[in-house]
């Protein structure tokens, strides 16, 4: 018998415009697991991310996308995210005349937005217009603030780490914690995550279950997070495609 | 001096002339005698409806305020002032205990100018008289309504505004009608002296009904040091409404800033300002946002300068949602003198995917989230504004009902 995992990609094949990007992806996430995905620039990790997540112009070609059990491949995305999907943006947009504090408040009504923004120490950015003038360390921020208003099952983050100084990786990472539910033990454990990250220093402060690399659209490798990491540092991308681990 | 009779003659002169921008209106299919209303002691006890529709502008009238106006169809129902510092009078009451008035009364818009004029210098006077005296700080907006509650009125206005030397006046006008007047025509002239170093803000709403015309003509002088925040919205369904503000820079350091929010949704709505930076270190900046779901909308920006190191920007930014709508933007630039510096930005568009799909990620629906960045982008930043004004004008921009598309 098989277990329904909570997210279940199964041999997806996605194309922007003309252009075939992901080939053949097959990953699981169970409940209450991390994963993170490393790859090198252009070879569709945030392509990814935005298919689960909906994005319109992430064309699914074939395959599946499965989520708690039910096959969200052609829903929309506001229906993913209010069925637990959420995400931080890579490169997020600002949005001209709406506050931070009126957007948490739109994500979620009950949300704390004061301890969520004091949480992220972002209380001075309340009244300023959401992403607009950011740095790039502060736009992460933002990113995480209103993750924690949203509380989805399953988090997607996309380089929440880049550009962010090291004092407030510490902080992302500890977010990260709290939504993935780090906090309690393993078996009780729910909620899930999945996080692409170029560095890997920001998992000093967060856990991880499971590793994934990217390579060419498609994931060729799959284990243990400190150990791929560290075959990545010694011998590059190239001995990934060298390295013939089991993607599964 | 002044001599009112010439004034009529060169109305009846211009009684055809048509006006250069806007649609054309028949004023003959409008009634001119309009049935009186008795004046009212205090705001409290103006009619329910009247002051339902106020409110609807953001005329509040039991708030804290430094005096109020009221006008129904050609009544003036209600003109007092709650400062000392400033005057509050229906202007036919002004005419005949000030004299010196008249050396105010038509010089900044000519009676002459259109039809439209003409026709207003041809009626009795019906308006507000303002007066802020020299030194005399408002902090609390003087709050006016112009309320057209007749169907088929033609409602003609004359208002003098004057802030005396080292003043600050607030003003805030709503003009509007109620539901159930179906067809209707307003003409409003106004005439702005902002003497030297005063600051003023006036804040006009606009909800009308969508069988009104609407034609405010307005001329505004601005002495050495003086400032002007002038904002204009029009959120609501109107027929046709054309106006072109002339503003004259004319003293040394005069700041001028004009804001513009449009929600469109039918008729033909043509407006903009025409500033004329006349004096030295002047400058100038109007920015108007317009959403169209329907509609044609022109938005106008004129700026002169003409002499050395006078500034000036305008912007016009247009969001159009539907294929019913029309958004022209006008942006003109005359510089006339050499040192100057004079831009324009100008972009019609529809709404960023990008930040659709980032709110959708969120949960939030395509309406939803359209809405959100529709009122996002009326939500213009106007300085100048004491807090409670700036309060009641976001209040408005903001409403649950703009839905976008
Ligand atoms: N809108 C688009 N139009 C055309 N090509 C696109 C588009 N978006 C992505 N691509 C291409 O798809 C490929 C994968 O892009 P993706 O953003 O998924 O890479 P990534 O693995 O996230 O890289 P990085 O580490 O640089 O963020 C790249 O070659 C990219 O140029
Ligand atoms: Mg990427």
């Amino acid at each position: 018998m098989e277990v329904v995992r909570l997210l279940d990609i199964r041999n997806l094949y996605v194309s922007i415009g003309d252009k075939q990007v992901l080939k053949d992806v097959n990953l699981r996430v169970g409940s209450g697991e991390t994963h993170a995905l490393f790859g090198p620039n252009g070879t569709g990790k945030t392509t990814l991310l935005n298919a689960i997540m909906g994005l319109p112009r992430y064309e699914v070609d074939s395959g599946s996308i499965l989520f708690k059990g039910q096959d969200i491949t052609r829903m929309s995305m506001d229906q993913r995210a209010r069925l637990g999907i959420g995400m931080a943006f890579q490169r997020p947009p600002a949005i001209r005349g709406l506050k931070l504090k009126d957007l948490i408040k739109i994500i979620n009504p009950g949300a704390d937005g004061g301890r969520i923004l004091k949480q992220m120490d972002f209380e001075n950015f309340a009244n300023r217009d959401v992403n607009r003038g950011f740095s790039g360390g502060e736009v992460k921020r933002s990113e995480m603030v209103q993750l924690l208003a949203q509380q989805p099952d399953f988090t997607m983050l996309d380089e929440p780490d880049s550009g962010v100084d090291l004092e407030n990786i510490k902080l992302i990472g500890e977010a990260i914690d709290i939504l993935t539910q780090k906090d309690t033990r393993p078996s009780a454990r729910i909620k899930s995550g999945i996080i692409i990250t170029h560095f890997g220093h920001i998992l000093d402060y967060m856990k991880t279950d499971r590793a994934h690399v990217m390579l060419g659209g498609s994931v060729v490798c799959s284990g243990d997070p400190k150990e791929i990491l560290e075959q990545i540092k010694a011998n590059g991308y190239e001995g990934c495609v060298a390295c013939m681990c089991p993607a599964k | 001096m002044h001599v009112p009779g010439e004034v009529k003659e060169r109305a009846e002169k211009a009684r055809d002339k048509k006006a250069l921008y806007g649609t054309d209106v028949d004023l003959k299919s409008y009634e001119s005698k309009a049935e009186a209303h008795q004046e009212v002691a205090k705001p409290e006890d103006l009619p329910a409806d009247v002051k339902k529709a106020a409110l609807d502008v953001g005329v509040s009238l039991d708030k804290e305020s430094s005096g109020a106006y009221v006008q129904m169809d050609q009544s003036p129902v209600i003109a007092e002032s709650t400062y000392e510092g400033v005057e509050v009078m229906d202007i036919a009451t002004a005419l005949e205990k000030y004299d010196w008035l008249q050396d105010y009364w038509w010089k900044l818009v000519a009676p002459d100018a259109d039809k439209y004029t003409a026709d207003v210098a041809q009626s009795p006077p019906a308006g507000y008289f303002l007066r802020a005296k020299a030194g005399a700080k408002t902090v609390f907006p003087i709050k006016s309504c112009l309320y057209l509650g007749s169907t088929n009125l033609n409602q003609r206005v004359h208002n003098v505004i004057i802030a005396e030397e080292g003043s600050e006046l607030h003003v805030i006008t709503g003009c509007t009608t109620p539901a159930h007047v179906q067809r209707g025509l307003h003409i409003g002239v106004s005439e702005f002296f902002i003497k030297k170093n005063a600051k003023v803000s006036f804040t006009m709403i606009h909800s009308w009904g969508q069988e009104v015309e609407v034609r405010p003509r307005t001329g505004i002088v601005m002495e050495e040091g003086s400032s002007l925040s002038n904002n204009y919205i029009l959120l609501r369904p109107v027929k046709t409404i054309q106006t072109f503000p002339t503003c004259s820079l004319n003293g040394k350091g005069a700041v001028a800033s004009f804001n513009t929010v449009i929600y469109s949704t039918m008729g033909n709505i043509d407006v903009g300002s025409n500033v004329f930076l006349n004096a030295p270190d002047t400058s100038a900046e109007s920015i108007s946002r317009v959403v169209s779901v329907g509609g044609d909308v022109i938005a106008r920006g004129r700026m002169t300068g003409k002499v050395p190191g006078a500034r000036a920007h305008l912007e016009c930014v247009g969001l159009l949602l539907s294929d019913n709508g029309r958004i022209y933007s006008i942006p003109e630039l005359d510089g006339q003198s050499r040192d100057l510096d004079m831009s324009h930005e100008a972009a019609v568009g529809r709404i960023s995917e990008e930040e659709l799909d980032y709110l959708m990620a969120r949960g939030l629906t395509s309406d939803e989230a359209t809405s959100v960045i529709v009122r996002g982008f009326l939500d213009v930043e106007i300085k100048g504004l004491p807090e409670e004004l700036k309060q009641e004008i976001k209040n408005i921009t903001q409403r649950e009902d703009l839905k976008g598309a």
